[in-house]
C-alpha cells in the first residue's frame, strides 16, 4: 500500500477515534447521571454508549495498524501496549499505548462484568476518566502529526468542552429519591466499627 | 398459551436503584411500581421474550437484574 | 391443666404447669443470684450432655423441633446444613439470638432471666454438633438480658470453647439472622438479603448457625430427655412447649409456657382475660408487630399453633398476644405499628423505603376519613408484598391486610365511624412500640 495513504489514514482515523471516544464518554456520563429523553430513552443511551465504544475501538484499530504498516516511522506491535519504549517519539506514542491498555482493561472487564466483583468493574471502568484525556494528549503532542493544526485544536476544544459540560451536570447533587432515602440509613442505621462489641 | 423457557427474571432488591432501564427494554414483562422499582413476572418467561429479557438484564447499570434457571435459588 | 404466668417483669417467678423451660420455682419476690441460678440448673438437670453431640441432629430432627424465633424452620435441618459445611479448616460459628427485637414479646427476656443456662447449654450442644469453635450470644446492647447473660456466663466459669456475649444495636431489623451476621462481619446491622446463605458462609465466612434463645433451650432439653419425651406435649406437626407473651388489656400480663396447640382460651384465662360480654369483636394482635388481628370472641378454641392459627388467617409469629381493651381501635393501632415498621426499615430496598411509609400514611389517612385510602391500600399491598430485600415489608403488608379484613368485615361499623368523623372514641393505643412516637415526635428507643 502507498505509505502516504496509510499515513493519512492513520492521522484521520486517529482524529475520528478521538471524536468517537468523546461520544462514548458523554453517553457513559449521561447513563450514570440517569439522563434520557423521549427521543433517546435511557436504555437507548446505554446501548449507544456500548455500540459506539465498539465502533470507536474499530477505528482505533485501523489507526494503530495503519501507523505501524506504513513503515515511515519505526513502530512495532509491542509499542502498542508497552508504553514509552518506542524508537520514535516514545513519550507521545507511549501516551497512546497507556490509553490503549486502559481501553483493553475497560473492554475486557465490561465483557465479563457478571463474573467480577462490582468494585473491580467499577474501578477499572472509572479509569476511562484517565484514558480519554491521555488519548487526547497523545493526539495533541504526537510529532509529525496534526496535533497543532487549527482543525485539530478546534476538535480538541469541542471534545473537552462537551465532556466538561456533561461532567458539570453529572456532578450536581443526586436528588433521585432512591439515593436520598438510602443515604438516611447513615443516621437511622449507623454502621459501627468492624468487630465492635466483640 | 405461549411456550415457556426454563428461565425467569430475578432482581436483587438491595442492589436495585430504580434506574428503570429493564422496563424500557422489556415492557411486555416488566413494569415499574409507582416508585420506579421493577415488578417482574413470577413464572418462567415465554420463549419469544428470552432474547429481550437478556437485553433487559444487560441493560441494568448495577446488574441487579439477572436471568435465572427455574429451580435455581 | 392449670397454667400460671411468669410475669414479664420477672420479679415474681411463678410456676408453669408444663414446667420445661421455665421450671417451677417458689415465688420469692427476689431475683435469684447468678450463682444460685447456676447451682439450681445443675441440681435440676446435671451437666450439659455434650456426649450426645454426634447424635444431636437425628435427635432434634426426630423430635420435630421448629424454630421458636418466628420462622418456624425445622431446627434439625438447620443444624445438619451447618454441620455439613463445617470442617476443621472451616469450623462453624454458633450465634444464639437473644435479642428479641419485637416489642410485644418478652419471652426470651424471661427465659434468659430464669433459665439462662438452658440457652447456654443449647448453644454449647449446637457448637459441639456442628463442629463450631465459637459461640456468640447476641443480645441488645445495654439491655437487662445482656446483664443476665453476662452474669450467667461468668457463673459457669471458664469454658473449653470461646463463648462471648456480644451487644447488638437495639433496632428492630438488627436481630434478623442475616443482619446479625452482617453486623458481626462489618458493623452494619441490616439484613443481607434473601440469597444470603449464612449456613455456608456467615460470620468471618464460616458456616453459621443462628438460633433463637428458646429454640436452643428446647434443644438442650431434647439432648437430655430425647425426642419421645419432647413429643409428649404439643401437636404431631408442632411438638413440644412454647413460650407465649400475653400483654395488653389483661390483668396478669406475662409469659407462659404451654404445650403447642393449647387453646387460646386457656392461655388468655391464665393472663386474666375475661370476655367482655359486648357483642362486637374483641381484637387481639397475635404474632407480634408483623402478626394478625384475631377476634377473640370467635377464636377461643383455636389452638396456639402455626397450623391452627393459620386456618383462621392468623400466625404464631414471635409468639406474642396483645389484647386490645374493649372497643379498641384496630385502625389506629395498625397505623401506629405501620409507622414504626416504616421507620425501622433498613433503607436498602425500594419496597421498604417507599412502600412502607406509603401504606403507613394510607392507614393513618383512612383513620382520618380518607375514603380513597382504602383503594390505595388495596393496590399497594400486593405491589409491596415479597419484593423487599428481606421479609420486613412482608410482615407489614400482612398486618395491614389483616387490619383491612377486620375493618371491612367484623369491624365495618367502626371503620364507618372513622370515615364519617375522622376518628373514634376508642381508648388510647396500647400495642407496645418500645418508645417510638408517631408523627411529630419521632423517637426510637429500643
Amino acid at each position: 500500500m502507498n505509505t502516504q495513504i496509510l499515513w493519512y489514514a492513520s492521522r484521520a482515523t486517529g482524529a475520528v477515534s478521538l471524536a468517537l471516544f468523546t461520544g462514548v464518554m458523554i453517553l457513559g456520563i449521561l447513563t450514570a447521571g440517569r439522563k434520557g429523553s423521549a427521543f433517546l430513552p435511557r436504555a437507548a443511551v446505554l446501548r449507544l454508549h456500548r455500540t459506539l465504544s465498539i465502533t470507536s475501538m474499530a477505528f482505533l484499530a485501523v489507526h494503530i495498524v495503519t501507523a505501524i504498516a506504513d513503515g515511515y516511522v519505526k513502530l512495532n506491535y509491542w509499542d502498542v501496549i508497552l508504553p514509552f519504549g518506542a524508537s520514535w517519539d516514545p513519550l507521545w506514542v507511549g501516551l497512546g499505548s497507556v490509553a490503549v491498555d486502559l481501553m483493553i482493561a475497560i473492554g475486557i472487564t465490561s465483557a465479563v462484568r457478571r463474573h467480577l466483583p462490582s468494585i473491580v468493574w467499577k474501578t477499572v471502568h472509572f479509569s476511562a476518566y484517565a484514558m480519554w484525556p491521555v488519548a487526547l494528549l497523545h493526539g495533541f503532542g504526537i510529532s509529525g502529526g496534526d496535533g497543532t493544526t487549527t482543525w485539530m485544536i478546534i476538535l480538541d476544544i469541542v471534545c473537552v468542552t462537551a465532556v466538561l459540560m456533561s461532567l458539570v451536570v453529572r456532578l450536581l447533587p443526586d436528588r433521585h429519591p432512591d439515593s436520598v432515602v438510602r443515604k438516611t440509613a447513615e443516621t437511622s442505621h449507623p454502621r459501627e466499627e468492624i468487630g465492635a462489641g466483640r | 398459551m405461549s411456550p415457556k423457557a426454563n428461565l425467569l427474571l430475578r432482581v436483587d432488591p438491595l442492589s436495585c436503584r430504580a434506574h428503570g432501564l429493564c422496563a424500557e427494554e422489556l415492557p411486555e414483562a416488566i413494569r415499574l411500581d409507582e416508585w420506579g422499582y421493577p415488578m417482574l413476572p413470577t413464572g418462567p418467561l415465554p420463549v419469544h421474550l428470552v432474547r429481550r429479557a437478556k437485553a433487559a438484564a444487560n441493560a441494568c447499570p448495577v446488574l441487579a437484574l439477572r436471568l435465572a434457571s427455574v429451580g435455581e435459588r | 391443666m392449670t397454667v400460671a404466668l411468669c410475669p414479664a417483669s420477672t420479679n415474681d417467678l411463678a410456676f408453669s404447669g408444663t414446667a420445661r423451660l421455665l421450671p417451677a420455682v417458689p415465688a420469692s419476690g427476689h431475683r435469684q443470684s447468678p450463682a444460685s441460678t447456676w447451682q439450681q440448673h445443675n441440681a435440676r438437670l446435671g451437666p450439659v450432655p455434650l456426649q450426645v453431640a454426634p447424635q444431636l441432629v437425628d435427635l432434634v430432627s426426630a423430635a420435630g423441633l421448629l424454630g421458636r424465633g418466628g420462622g418456624g424452620f425445622p431446627t434439625g435441618t438447620k443444624l445438619a446444613a451447618v454441620a455439613a459445611n463445617s470442617s476443621r479448616r472451616n469450623p462453624a460459628v454458633v450465634v444464639a439470638n437473644c435479642c428479641e427485637g419485637d416489642p410485644t414479646s418478652s419471652k426470651d427476656a424471661v427465659l434468659l432471666a430464669t433459665s439462662p443456662h438452658l440457652v447456654i447449654d443449647g448453644a454449647l450442644l449446637a457448637a459441639a454438633t456442628t463442629g463450631a469453635d465459637r459461640v456468640i450470644l447476641a443480645v441488645h446492647k445495654g439491655s437487662r438480658t445482656s446483664a443476665d447473660l453476662s452474669q450467667a456466663l461468668a457463673a459457669r466459669g471458664p469454658q473449653s470453647i470461646e463463648i462471648t456475649v456480644v451487644g447488638i444495636p437495639a433496632r428492630f431489623v438488627a436481630s434478623e439472622a442475616t443482619a446479625l451476621v452482617r453486623y458481626l462481619n462489618t458493623g452494619d446491622a441490616r439484613p443481607a438479603g434473601r440469597l444470603s446463605r449464612i449456613w455456608e458462609s456467615g460470620v468471618d465466612g464460616r458456616p453459621t448457625l443462628v438460633d433463637n434463645a428458646e429454640t436452643l433451650a428446647q434443644l438442650a432439653l431434647i439432648a437430655r430427655f430425647g425426642p419421645a419425651w419432647f413429643r409428649q406435649l404439643g401437636t404431631e406437626s408442632e411438638p413440644g412447649t412454647a413460650l407465649v407473651t400475653v400483654g395488653g388489656a389483661v390483668s396478669r400480663p406475662g409469659v407462659v409456657e404451654v404445650a403447642v396447640g393449647t387453646p387460646l382460651r386457656i392461655i388468655l384465662t391464665a393472663a386474666g382475660w375475661v370476655p367482655t360480654g359486648h357483642a362486637g369483636p374483641a381484637w387481639a394482635l397475635i404474632g407480634g408487630l408483623a402478626g394478625r388481628w384475631i377476634d377473640l370472641h370467635r377464636a377461643t378454641e383455636i389452638g396456639f399453633s402455626a397450623d391452627e392459627l393459620g386456618l383462621v388467617g392468623g400466625t404464631k409469629g414471635v409468639s406474642s398476644i396483645v389484647v386490645l381493651p374493649a372497643g379498641g381501635c384496630v385502625l389506629t393501632e395498625t397505623a401506629r405499628i405501620l409507622d414504626y415498621l416504616a421507620h425501622s426499615g433498613a433503607r436498602q430496598c425500594g419496597p421498604c423505603m417507599f412502600g412502607l411509609p406509603a401504606i403507613a400514611a394510607d392507614m393513618a389517612s383512612l383513620a382520618d376519613a380518607d375514603r380513597d385510602a382504602l383503594g390505595r391500600l388495596r393496590v399497594r399491598l400486593p405491589v409491596i408484598d415479597k419484593r423487599g430485600g428481606c421479609s420486613h415489608p412482608d410482615g407489614a403488608v400482612a398486618l395491614a391486610a389483616s387490619a383491612l379484613r377486620a375493618l371491612t368485615g367484623p369491624d365495618a361499623v367502626h371503620l364507618d365511624l372513622h370515615l364519617r368523623h375522622g376518628g373514634c372514641n376508642s381508648p388510647a393505643a396500647i400495642v407496645p412500640l418500645g418508645g417510638h412516637r408517631t408523627a411529630g415526635n419521632r423517637r426510637e428507643n429500643r
